[in-house]
């Protein structure tokens, strides 16, 4: 029986199809079979992200609406052993045409064949938030180190912590840029865990690298030569229970960079 | 056996009172209210208002009753009725009562979005994020830091006051007044262990935790020596 993590964050754009395509790539590197759903029907783009939009053939609201079986419209991703699959969203639809009960059906089904789900969340606190939380057992939290997507994490945290049958959620500080940081105008990390006093499960750098991996439909997580990739990779791991220190933030430089890529014995 | 009287009426040095015996039915009483009040109306032919107090023992009046047996007394020319007492209130009105001076120990966070309501004090252990809020019809006090919105008194009661460990709140509100922090704070501004209350120039001050016993010393319920 699998587990079902939804990566979610209220405020748009912090990066949460990203951190699920390479949570997903990451549990799948570790060996663990793993389904990415995204749940943000109407506005997809976790396909595109992993590079499997041109195999879509059945969708998320085909299932539900029994118009296929699960395995159909599931998206093998071919650069792992039949370990990472994907269950696109519907793009002609809105948000609507699932209900919670029916994604809490979907879900359950799922973990009977995956050891993890991991579910993304469309933005904001509607209908679709509240789908994509419907078949979750955990759940991870995405902020950037601005005032207003802590804001919205510190809602969505509230509204999770309502839902019975749910862990504590986890938090994930994205784009942190050092520099900026060091010299105060970004919100310190101790700042917004302290703020929004949750466990913090991973720390990922602001790195151009992502940008261009997701471009090009190819997690970021697959080069093993990137800051962010160590850091989903490391998130990855203590998910899986591993306790592994946070990465240091002024890696920067390359020396300490390999120093600390050999203590770690990454690739 | 000579019936017993349902109605009594006591002058005392507040004014007339009348006693309303609580045994006999409701319709009794009022028919006899009636007989009485218009007997003594005809001897009584003074034109300055008197006002009475009623006094109704262990009957239960609900709202209407009230209401009719007031108007039944003031269609007596010169009486008015200045107050209906009553030894017994509904469970309903004493569990609220009761909330209202309890305080209520709630141990959370208070995120964005989320409201507190108390209908007395609030003890806070945890922290109010900004966006959450805490509305409490008595005081509020706040184990953690406050940086959202705090309303104590929200029923009217000016003597509120709010404390918490760390002040930095987006806006308070005691009763119907208002205040928020100001555009700037000062960083290095310690807003420790503070309380805000409303002074005599009827404004939000916030100021050392301490002032509050010399300013509400009715906050304080401990009882008996040290």
């Amino acid at each position: 029986m699998g587990e079902a993590i939804v990566i979610t964050s209220g405020k748009g754009g912090v990066g949460k199809t990203t951190t699920s395509a390479n949570i997903g790539t990451s549990l799948a590197l570790q060996g663990k079979k793993v389904c990415l759903v995204d749940t943000d029907i109407g506005l997809r783009n976790l396909d595109v992200v992993m590079g499997l939009e041109n195999r879509i053939i059945y969708d998320l609201v085909d299932v539900v609406e029994k118009r296929c079986k699960i395995h159909q419209a599931l998206v093998k991703d071919k650069r792992f052993d039949g370990l990472l699959y994907l269950l696109p969203a519907a793009q002609t639809v809105d948000k609507s045409a699932v209900k919670p009960e029916q994604m809490k059906e979907l879900i359950s089904e799922l973990k009977q064949d995956y050891d993890y789900i991991i579910i993304d969340c469309p933005a904001g606190i509607e209908q679709g938030f509240q789908n994509a939380l419907a078949g979750a057992d955990k759940a991870i939290i995405v902020t950037t180190p601005e005032v207003s997507a802590v804001r919205d994490a510190d809602r969505i945290i509230g509204l999770i912590e309502k839902q019975k049958n749910m862990e504590a959620p986890k938090l994930v500080v994205n784009r942190i840029r050092y520099q900026m940081m060091k010299s105060g105008d970004m919100l310190d990390i101790d700042e917004i865990t302290q703020h929004l006093s949750i466990e913090l499960i991973g720390i990922v750098a602001d790195d151009e690298e992502v940008i261009k991996a997701s471009n090009h439909g190819e997690p970021i997580a697959l080069n093993p030569n990137s800051r962010a990739s160590i850091a989903y990779r490391n998130i990855a791991r203590r998910i899986l229970g591993e306790s592994i220190p946070l990465q240091p933030l002024e890696e920067a430089n390359k020396g300490v960079f390999t120093k600390i890529k050999k203590f770690f014995g990454v690739r | 056996m000579k019936k017993r009287q349902n109605v009594t009426i006591k002058g005392t040095k507040e004014g007339l009172v009348l006693h309303l015996d609580d045994t006999c039915s409701y319709e009794e009483l009022k028919k006899e209210l009636d007989q009485k009040l218009s007997a003594n109306s005809r001897t009584q032919e003074e034109r300055n208002l008197i006002s009475v107090k009623v006094n109704v023992g262990k009957r239960y009046l609900t709202d209407e009753k009230r209401e009719e047996l007031k108007n039944l007394i003031c269609q007596k020319k010169n009486l008015v009725v200045d107050d209906i007492e009553s030894d017994v209130i509904t469970m309903e009105e004493a569990k609220r009562l009761n909330a209202e001076n309890e305080v209520m120990t709630v141990s959370s966070i208070i995120r964005s979005g989320q409201v507190l309501k108390a209908p007395g004090d609030v003890l806070l252990i945890g922290d109010v994020n900004p966006g959450g809020t805490v509305v409490a019809g008595g005081n509020i006090f706040i184990m953690g830091s406050l940086k959202g919105v705090a309303h104590a008194g929200c029923f009217g009661n000016e003597e509120a006051v709010i404390a918490a460990s760390s002040m930095k709140p987006t806006q308070l509100k005691i009763s119907d007044f208002i205040n928020r922090a100001p555009d700037t704070i000062q960083s290095s501004e310690k807003r420790e262990m503070e309380c805000a209350y409303i002074n005599e120039e009827r404004q939000i001050i916030v100021d050392r935790l301490q002032v509050l016993i010399h300013l509400r010393p009715n906050l304080n319920r401990f009882e008996g020596g040290h």
